[in-house]
């Protein structure tokens, strides 16, 4: 597919199955039933940051299985079918590693064996936790320097750190990006293999998320734990990681929405309610216009990965939606979370205001696989040469 | 593009038949600016230029082409005229600018009208022979119809009409108007005495004087009846049925009811433009496409271009508006219309010093096209419902805020 709009062409593919709707339908409810405010905060301080009882359920549902083909024991239904899922999540702050699950799942299916493949698939959709590791530092277009891999007798020994690993401390394996021989590659790394004192927690801004640093060091792997078409794959994982948290922001802004109006429809002062001035009122048209239009990016992202040919590449076009999604959906969250605390007044500025935790989830989420200036300056690349 | 994609082979024939049309007639450009909009048609030779324009394309059976083959359609599917003004619209040829008659008055006519109204009608909204305008505002009460007060009093054969309309486009040229006026003062709804007529301009008592418009050209006119005489079977329906009819004629206007004859009525003015614009621009010597805050801008752009392109894909999606049903229908207006404000305005930013230059100027970038095309987008932000306006209509009935 052509991409360039210089020459005139534009791609505006949008679907949506009955089968995508059913999937937002219960996911809705789901998220909604077992994560509400009080689950929410009961869970801030937790070590985890997630509920493995709704895991389990989540498990059960078939969720982790959505985006695996069949013969993998997953459902195939297409990545794209995760993301009114992970839409629903977002929505309700759910603490869950699901996204960084099921990229690394993702990740083994798109650049691995089919003996790796075997081995991780299965497990996946039964709820073993996998998680990505890809953060050198802190910048997500350096160019890949970390983690080193370096051929001793036993195996290949790797050297260095990963930040901000998501869900570090209850992921089961890693895929991780490593400098092989001076080549990115991505290695699997099972957690058992890690040294004692590896996982360094992060203290984050969002206290619903969970991220560590992972010191791999002194791990030794076989060349069978690398995946064979690890160029790709990372640069596909990034993309479609950026797809994710783009979905998830998307929910939250939907979430933060619904926090500014029910506190505009409430709150009454100078004998009015709040909602009645313009200059609350417009900003918060604003949020909703801003909303919708994330809203379509990630679908239209979701629709264009899909059609695309199974299990990548991801073509231009569907990297183009990616890049979209991911620079609107988490500026409009920052938007939307910044506007929060402003029009909660006093109560804005108070731990107990639920508006804390959507500004929150917007710092977290504007990092997560590339802010949105770095997915504008590769979709000017794309765009614009 | 997607559209093409659903053709069948007839309609795919006919969408290469009129591109191909239309290359080969597109008028050479004459000494003005081509008018981006039917708001532009302020002097005799721009009129001459787009009658005899649309005449063409009419008589080729690119316009009307859905409309009765008796009066002068092509008694064809609304597809076929629908590819006709996508391709019309892609490739950029002047508009067809008898918009009154094409767009609103036109399809009103073939659903309400006599058969002697169709017959008198409808052929010369086409051809172009008959220009409409449209006689909704008054001074003083902008887009508040309910409050209209330019009366038409029964007076055997005729009504006679006073008072006077605003924002009358072509009002100067325009043979027949449709016009809301009051038949009835006592109601107890106001809306209940408006009446809709098809009336008349060519008459004693009604004159029209020009408004000259932010961009320094005529399009307006300030409509006057002092006593004009029209006759009694002008009325369209019954006294006291007027708005009604005006409310259907805007859902034509609007496309929320099909019917219209088709053509473009304003030029489509898209990124793509922008950035032909911006690549034959240089800054410190350097393509102006390099430098990357200009990218960064455009980008941004790009991405609002293509999320209001995808929302009207979306909203055909239910299962994906459940949130907030009406929020695209509802916010539609305010969002295209700011985006493009703000995308003019950037245009003329990027041209440096000769952003100051304007229409007329030799040295203007597209003899002034993005400076003609900034304020003329004002009608659209201020026409048809402030974007503050629509701002609070999206609060109250989208979000459910609560009214100032």
């Amino acid at each position: 597919m052509t991409t360039s709009t210089l020459n005139g062409t534009t791609n505006i593919a949008l679907s949506f199955s009955d089968e995508q709707a059913m999937l937002l339908d219960s996911a809705k409810s789901f998220c909604g039933d077992k994560s509400d405010i009080n689950a929410v905060r009961s869970l801030l301080k937790s070590d985890s940051g997630h509920n493995p009882e709704v895991w389990r359920e989540m498990v059960a549902l078939g969720w982790t299985g959505i985006a695996i083909p069949e013969q993998y024991g997953g459902f195939d239904m297409g990545l794209g079918s995760t993301v009114p899922v992970i839409e629903s999540m977002g929505r309700h702050l759910l603490g869950t590693a699901f996204i960084t699950s099921t990229l690394a799942a993702q990740a083994i299916l798109r650049g691995g064996s089919e003996a790796q493949r075997q081995q991780w698939l299965p497990k996946v959709v039964e709820g073993t936790v996998g998680s990505m590791a890809l953060l050198d530092n802190e910048d997500w277009g350096a160019k890949l320097c970390g983690v080193t891999a370096n051929l001793s007798d036993s195996g290949i020994a790797l050297l260095g750190k990963k930040l901000l690993v998501a869900d570090a401390t209850v992921a089961d394996f890693f895929v991780v990006s490593i400098n092989h021989n001076g080549n990115p590659a991505l290695a699997i790394v099972d957690a058992s293999q890690l040294a004692e004192g590896a996982i360094t927690a992060n203290t984050l801004i969002d206290e619903t998320k969970r991220a560590a640093t992972v010191d791999f060091t002194g791990v030794t792997i076989s060349p069978d734990a690398l995946l064979p078409h690890s160029e790709q794959a990372l640069k596909d994982m990034r993309l479609i990681g950026a797809l994710l948290i783009a979905a998830e922001a998307t929910g939250t802004s939907a979430a933060t929405l619904d926090c500014i109006v029910s506190y505009l429809t409430s709150r009454i002062q100078f004998g009015r309610l709040i909602g009645s001035y313009q200059s609350l009122k417009h900003p918060t048209v604003e949020i909703l216009l801003q909303m919708d239009s994330s809203r379509s990016l990630i679908y239209h992202a979701a629709t264009l990965l899909d059609d695309g040919p199974d299990k990548g590449p991801v073509e231009a076009d569907t990297e183009i939606a990616c890049r979209m999604a991911k620079a609107q959906a988490t500026e409009t969250l920052l938007f939307a979370g910044d506007r929060a605390v402003q029009f909660h007044g006093g109560m804005g500025f108070t731990y107990d205001c639920d508006a804390m935790l959507y500004i929150r989830r917007a710092q977290w989420a504007q990092h997560q696989y590339g802010d949105a200036q770095h997915h504008r300056l590769h979709l000017a690349r794309l765009l614009l040469d | 593009m997607s559209q093409m994609s659903q053709d069948n082979a007839s309609q795919a024939e006919f969408r290469t038949q009129v591109a191909a049309w239309m290359q080969d007639n597109r008028p050479a450009d004459p000494d003005f600016l081509l008018p981006q909009t039917f708001m532009e048609v302020g002097s005799e030779r721009v009129l001459e230029f787009l009658r005899e324009w649309q005449h063409k394309v009419w008589s080729a059976g690119y316009l009307g082409a859905a409309w009765p083959k008796k009066y002068g359609g092509q008694g064809m599917s609304r597809d076929y005229q629908r590819i006709a003004d996508e391709e019309m619209k892609r490739l950029q040829v002047p508009i067809c600018f008898n918009v009154i008659g094409l767009g609103w008055a036109g399809p009103l006519i073939l659903d309400n009208g006599s058969d002697y109204e169709k017959e008198k009608y409808l052929k010369g909204i086409l051809n172009a022979d008959d220009i409409w305008c449209q006689g909704f505002s008054e001074p003083n009460h902008g887009s508040d119809l309910g409050s209209i007060q330019t009366r038409a009093e029964r007076d055997g054969d005729d009504y006679l009409i006073n008072g006077s309309k605003i924002w009358t486009t072509m009002g100067n040229y325009a043979k027949y108007m449709i016009l809301l006026a009051r038949t009835d003062a006592q109601t107890e709804r106001r809306y209940n005495g408006l009446s809709f007529f098809l009336a008349p301009m060519h008459r004693e008592g009604i004159t029209t004087q020009p408004i000259q418009k932010i961009t320094g050209e005529y399009g307006f006119t300030e409509t006057f009846f002092t006593d004009a005489r029209i006759p009694a079977h002008c009325i369209m329906g019954e006294e006291g049925q007027g708005w009604r009819i005006a409310m259907q004629t805007l859902q034509y206007e609007r496309g929320a009811e099909a019917g219209a004859a088709g053509g473009i009525s304003i030029l489509s003015i898209v990124m793509d433009d922008l950035l032909r614009m911006a690549a034959e621009i240089e800054r410190e010597g350097e393509p102006l496409l390099q430098d990357p805050v200009t990218r960064d801008n455009l980008i941004k752009f790009m991405i609002e271009e293509k999320a209001l392109q995808l929302a009207e894909k979306r909203v055909e999606i239910p299962a994906l508006c459940r949130d907030y049903p009406n929020s695209i229908a509802l916010s539609g207006k305010l969002r295209s219309t700011e985006f493009f404000r703000r995308m003019r305005q950037y245009a003329l930013t990027l041209q440096g010093a000769q952003g100051s230059l304007y229409v007329g100027d030799q040295d203007s970038i597209g003899g002034g096209f993005w400076q003609r095309a900034y304020l003329n987008n004002f009608s659209t932000t201020i026409g048809g419902g402030t974007s503050q306006v629509q701002a609070n209509i999206v609060g109250e009935h989208v979000l459910g805020l609560p009214k100032d």
